[in-house]
Formats: structure tokens, sequence, C-alpha cells
């Protein structure tokens, strides 16, 4: 058991220090603090990523030959933290490279790989997935998106939601239904589309946090050709699967304030009796949230290691969005009980520290559901970790037409 | 960076499941719980020793093995899981680590060996009554190297022959070595919460006491074997935890109500996945713990207070749903359920309750902000 960098680790992390010191510094200076969801801030993003492949730094595990590392996961990690260290990190690419170009790169043909994989490496073209649907929350198999065969294409019919990105992404993959006379598992079809196409309509969805960062997503009479599709006809179910588990290994971490915020607004705030970091029920709160913290942290690394000795991480990366979204709810609460009757107050023009606490309370609702619910990932937890039983479903082996609705 | 146990610990813990497996069945246990005479296992003891265990991570030089502590963490988890019956903690995790921490020279070579070889059981001396014992509030007094007081309660007291003592000396806090089968003692054994270890009150009258560590540095020499021994403990509870977690596994898969197992209902699962959740977190906490008290680390007392946390609260949370899965099951005597309860509480509480612990993290953590 080593918390230290091994000798080859500390040489990386040593170069991968001296690349970020100069290529970090001389990007901010040139872009500055851009403020999210801008078209200059996606523009630094894009610059950011295509700066990183040149180097070696994007896509870190890939092979070289197509436009990655070929590195180690360790090594991923190493520069994922010094590169947070300098400051710098950019969301747009973490749903395409995670998820949605890993599975085009396991279910297409080469032609396909080649065209797609190294301009999302670059950062020139962004990717989405379009899994959820109104009638599919936690259900995702129930959706009613349909694609009908029409000679050497098909015609997609239906609509998708909380698609993170839709509106400024350029290529997505669609889980369509394409036989609705088989239980609801068995007549789906993956498809990768062009989402500039015109037949494909992006509204942005306003959370109840303020932000429009997700959107609905409809297609009317969308035509894609054959072979568009990954995977065969039917099997969608399982080509979504490989994507869900590289999402468990891509959403991780939570953004967001953490203990350290925390516990500085604490030493400055006043409570009834003195500072509110002297607070008694504050202090356990806060060792509670220390230990979660860094037992998740530790959990990652259990990983890694894992993943260094050629063993394959389990399921157990699924607590850490139990934890993390958890735990960003009750922390966020309590720094704005914390700020007393100021804590009503969510203007970041007058109080840009405290304002991320309550910016975090607003969207930790938010972050309990996206990529499985709290409850879905107990059921992944209990079934795929412990073994036991599955739910009982009651349309396993009714087909997806005749399955009641409710409306 | 490596965070797992290492092949040679993996095969060393397989091991001592499998000594356990045969030496410590729950009968063993039972026959502790059963017998108000006895409170721990002479013959389990006679082969622990024997496996090499109690001198694990005892230099060879006196008499032990000369392992790493990582290696003793993999030992401790096996004997969580087991609830094994026998002063190892005490003996191990107090009297050996702190004499190796803290000890002189003379001290190390007469009691290091003759722990390794089984012939002598420990125990710290602390607490003189309900509540924590601070600085304002010690009585117990150490004058012309004869030490007097009361200590109540002390774990494994009834069985142990050196204890580590806190008392104060010229108004300044030590700790101190005490021989409990010399002049000057007089103990009495009590009920204990978890039966299968012991409890005792003992009377110091003029007892010959010979310092620990430096003068008037009590708190923070106990504070330090604490940290060790936290560590270690945490493995303790992560062993008794997840043996509780699979208990409530295997009883939910064989048990049938309103026509199917209860392990498929949501509510059992969702109970079995926080367990689960929680012992995990405690895993990464105690691993990290076990780096830290492997490396003599500066970040050891911070690591051994979250790894002791983390543990206390993933126990408790283990013991007591363990009894609930089971059900009617699991509140009966002959059921193991309360086995694992009941030392869930012995260990969150002998060395220093959580709510102690979180303080102590919280103002480590103020101490590294404001540096």
């Amino acid at each position: 058991m080593d918390f230290n960098d091994s000798t080859e680790e500390a040489a990386y992390r040593e170069k991968a220090r001296a690349w970020l010191a100069e290529n970090a510094a001389a990007h901010r200076a040139k872009w500055g603090e851009l403020k999210p969801n801008t078209p200059e801030h996606m523009a630094a993003a894009k610059e950011w990523q295509a700066t990183k492949a040149s180097a070696g730094y994007a896509c870190i595990t890939w092979p070289a030959a197509i436009g990655g590392g070929g590195g180690t996961p360790i090594q991923s990690v190493i520069f994922g933290q010094e590169e947070t260290k300098a400051g710098l990190g950019y969301g747009y690419f973490t749903i395409g490279l995670g998820m949605c170009v890993p599975t085009v790169m396991a279910f297409s043909d080469g032609e396909t790989k080649k065209r797609f994989v190294s301009p999302a490496v670059r950062g020139d073209e962004i990717w989405c997935q379009l899994f959820s649907e109104p009638a599919g929350g936690s259900d995702v198999a129930a959706l009613r998106t349909r694609a009908v065969k029409d000679g050497d294409e098909w015609v997609i019919n239906g609509q998708k939601v909380w698609t993170t990105g839709a509106h400024y992404c350029d290529y997505g993959i669609l889980l369509t239904r394409t036989d609705p006379d088989v239980p609801k598992h068995k007549g789906l079809t993956m498809f990768w589309i062009d989402m500039k196409d015109p037949a494909v309509e992006c509204r942005p969805i306003h959370q109840m946090s303020g932000g429009r960062e997700f959107n609905e997503v409809y297609f009317t009479d969308l035509r894609v050709k054959d072979s568009q599709r990954l995977g065969e006809v039917g099997d969608g179910w399982k080509v979504a699967l490989v994507t869900l588990m590289n999402e468990r290994l891509a959403v991780g971490g939570s953004a967001g304030p953490n203990y350290r915020e925390i516990m500085k607004l604490a030493r400055e705030l006043a409570g009834a009796t003195g500072p509110s970091l002297k607070d008694q029920s504050f202090r356990e709160k806060l060792a509670d949230w220390y230990v979660q913290s860094e037992g998740l942290k530790f959990t990652r690394f259990r990983t890694m290691t894992a993943l260094s000795r050629g063993q394959t991480p389990g399921p157990e990366s699924s607590i850490g969005k139990i934890i993390s979204a958890n735990q960003l709810q009750e922390l966020a609460n309590t720094a704005v009980e914390m700020e007393d009757q100021y804590g009503i107050l969510s203007d970041p023009e007058v109080a840009p520290a405290e304002a991320a606490f309550q910016q975090s309370l607003m969207w930790a609702p938010g972050l309990r559901i996206a990529g499985g619910t709290d409850e879905i990932l107990k059921n992944i937890i209990a079934e795929r970790v412990l073994g036991l039983p599955g739910d009982v479903r009651v349309d396993k082996d009714v087909a997806f037409k005749d399955m009641p609705t409710g409306r | 960076m490596d965070f797992d146990y290492s092949d040679d610990q993996k095969f060393l813990k397989e091991e001592a499941r499998k000594f356990l497996a045969a030496h410590c069945d729950v009968g063993v246990v039972r026959g502790v719980l059963d017998n108000a005479d006895r409170s721990f296992d002479e013959k389990l003891w006679k082969g622990v020793a024997e496996q090499g265990w109690l001198g694990a991570s005892i230099p060879e030089e006196h008499g032990g093995l000369g392992l790493g502590r990582v290696e003793l963490c993999a030992i401790a988890e096996e004997l969580g899981r087991a609830v094994a019956p026998i002063p190892f903690a005490s003996t191990v995790y107090v009297l050996a680590e702190g004499l190796m921490a803290y000890g002189s020279d003379a001290q190390k070579a007469s009691i290091l060996p003759r722990i390794a070889a089984g012939e002598v059981i420990g125990c710290l001396a602390t607490s003189e009554g309900p509540g924590v014992v601070g600085p304002a509030t010690l009585q117990c007094r150490v004058d012309g190297g004869k030490l007097s007081g009361t200590k109540i309660p002390v774990t494994d007291g009834d069985v142990a022959d050196i204890a580590l003592v806190l008392a104060s000396e010229s108004g300044r806090p030590g700790l101190f070595l005490v021989d409990l089968k010399g002049a000057g003692v007089s103990r009495e054994t009590l009920k204990s919460l978890d039966p299968t270890r012991g409890v005792a009150k003992i009377v110091f009258d003029g007892a010959p006491a010979e310092r620990v560590g430096d003068a008037g540095a009590g708190f923070e020499v106990v504070q330090g074997v604490l940290d060790r021994a936290a560590v270690l403990l945490a493995f303790e509870q992560l062993g008794g935890a997840d043996r509780c977690l699979e208990m409530a596994k295997e009883y939910a898969l064989g048990r049938y109500a309103f026509g199917r197992v209860i392990a498929g209902y949501q509510a059992i699962k969702h109970k079995l996945a926080d367990m689960y959740v929680k012992n995990e977190v405690a895993r990464s906490n105690a691993y990290y713990g076990a780096w830290a008290l492997n490396d003599g680390a500066q970040e050891l007392p911070v690591a051994a207070a979250a790894a002791r946390i983390a543990a206390s609260e993933a126990f408790w949370f283990a013991s007591k749903e363990n009894i609930q899965v089971h059900g009617g099951m699991g509140f009966t005597w002959d059921v193991d359920c309360h086995l694992y309860y009941r030392r869930s509480r012995q260990l969150s509480l002998v060395a220093g309750a959580p709510k102690v612990w979180k303080e102590r993290l919280v103002s480590e953590l103020e101490k590294k902000n404001a540096a």
C-alpha cells in the first residue's frame, strides 16, 4: 500500500507539470476569465483540447494511432490532477469522449472510426448522448422514438429529453425503437446522427437551477443511412449498456464546493455564540463530509490500482455519485442556513463567495437524478455487486406496444 | 501509487482467515460469551501466538516477525471478521505499538519479546469514570515512582499483566508502565457490553510506575498511541462490518416472505447497498490510514481519525441493520447478530468515541489550514 507516486509515476507527473506550467499559463493569458456557456468559452475549450491532443495529453489511455496519448489509466489520473491544480478543465468533451465515441469505436466500421475519432479527440467535434425520454427516465428501455426502415435508410420520429449540450453538439448517438412487437429491451437499435440536420430540433430546458444546459430534442422525419447504425438491428440495448458502463467511469467527481470551502465560510461567519466553525454540531458534520470526500478519493485510487494491475474496475464506482450528490445538497444547505438571513440572497454581484452555495443548492437535486437516480444506483450495487435478485419486472415478456403506459 | 494489499499481504490475509475459520468459529466466541468467568479464549490466544501474529510487526531483534504495519492491518481485518475473543488489540495495537513508538530501549528489550511469545497481555488505562478524561479532571497521580488512584473501565484490565496508565506527576501528565501482578494493584472484574472482551476497575495504591515517553507529555503520548491503535482497530471494525453485510445478504437470500425471497425487495436491497457504501468508504479511509501508519507519515493524525470515524460508522450501521434484516430471529441470543452488535459498540468506544475523534479531526484540519 503506497500513497506516493512510483518512480515512473513521479517522472510522468514532473513532465506533465512542466508542460502545464508553460501551456496552461499561455492559454489563460490569451483567454482570461470567460463565462461558461458562451461562444468564447467554447472556442477556448476547443483550443485547449487541441493543444492537449498535440502533446498526447488528450484521451491519454487511447492509442496514439487514433489521436490518443498511448498512456496508462494512472497517467490519465495524474494529468487530470495536475490540470485541475493548474486551474484548467472544460466539461464540453466529457460525454463525447467518455461515452459516445467509445461506443462508436466499439460498434462501427473502420471508415466511420477513422472519420470521427481523431476530430473528437482534438475537440473539433463535440458529441452528445440521446437516451432519455419523457416516458422513460430511469426506465431507459421504455423509450418511444421510432426508427422505421425505408430502403437503405431509416426514418426517425420522436423526442428525447435531458440531452446535455445538444444545442452545441455536432453529432450524437441515438437509441431508437425499431420493433414495437417484441418486449421492450429486444426492439431497440442504436444510430449515430448529425445534430445539425434540419430534421433535428433542440429546445433548451429551463432548469430549476436557472441554467439551460439540457435540451429537449425533436426528430421529424429524420433520415439516416443504414451505415449509421451502431451494432445489429434489435441489439440497441446491448450497445447502450456499453455506453452506460463507460458512463460510470466518466462521471466520477462532483463539481461544486466541498468541505474546504464550507470550512472557510464557517471560519469567517459569525454564529449565535461565536464563529460558526466553533459550533459543535457543525464540526461533526464537517468531519463526516471530510471522511466521505476522502473516502471517495481513495476509492478512486483503489479503482486505478485495479486498472494498473490489469484488473477491471467493478461497479463499486457506483458509490461515487450517491455520496457526492447527497453531500453537495446537504453541505450547500448547511452553508445557506449558516448565513442566516443572508442565506436568502442569491446575487453573485453582492455575494460572490456565498452565491456558490446557493447555486449548488439548486443544482444538487439534478445531480442526484442525472446519470442514474440514487435509487437506480442502489439497485445497481445490490444486483451487480452484491448479487441480489433483480426487481420484479411485470413488462419483461410483454410486447412494447402492449405495455401499460397510464396515458 | 498503489492502493491495495500486495499479493503477499493477500496471501497472509487468506491464511489468517483459514486459521480463524478452523480455530475461532462461533462456538469459540460463544464459549467466552456464555461463561462469566472467562473473558478470553486461552487456547486461541496460544494459537495466535504460535502463528507469530502477536509479534507480526515487532522487529526480529525483539523476537517478532519484523513485518510491516499493513500486514498487521490484514490480520486485524480477519480478527474483526471472526469477532475473535482475545485481548489482541490491547496487547498488540496498544502495548507493543506504544512501546515501539515511545518506549526506552530497555523497556522495548524487556517487554517486546514477551509480547511476541504470548507471555504478556497488555492494556491501556486512561478512563476514570463517565465522560472524557482531560488535563483538568485527571485524578491518578505518581509520586516518587509510585502510582495511586482508580481507573475505570479498563478493557482487558481483568487479565492483563502490564498496563499503560495515564497519570499526573508533579502536576504534569505522563504515561506510565505498571506491572499489574506487582504490589499496590487490586482489581475487580466488571460486566462488559461485549462479554467476549473483559473489563475491570483497577485501584492503584503505591504501585511502582515507570514513565514511557517524555515527562509532562502524557496526553500527547496517549494520543500518539491511540492514533496507531485507531488505524488497526479500523481494520477490525471493517472486518466485522463486512461480515455483517455478508450475514444479512445470506439471510435475505434464503428467507421467503409474501411469496419471494426478501432479498428481492427494494427496501432490503437498498439497505444492503447502504451498508456496502459505508463499508467501502471505511475501507478506503482505512487503507489511507494503513499507509500513513506504515510510512510513519505526518498525515497519521488526520488519516487515523478519518479511518476511525468511517469504520465506527460503518460497523455500527452494518451491525444494527443486520439485526433488522434478520427480523425477530436477529433479536435472539441464539443467532449471531448480537455478537457483532456488541463488538461494534466495544470497538467504537475502546479508543475514544467517534465524537471525540471528529473533534480531533476538525482541530487537525484547522491547524493545517492555519499553517
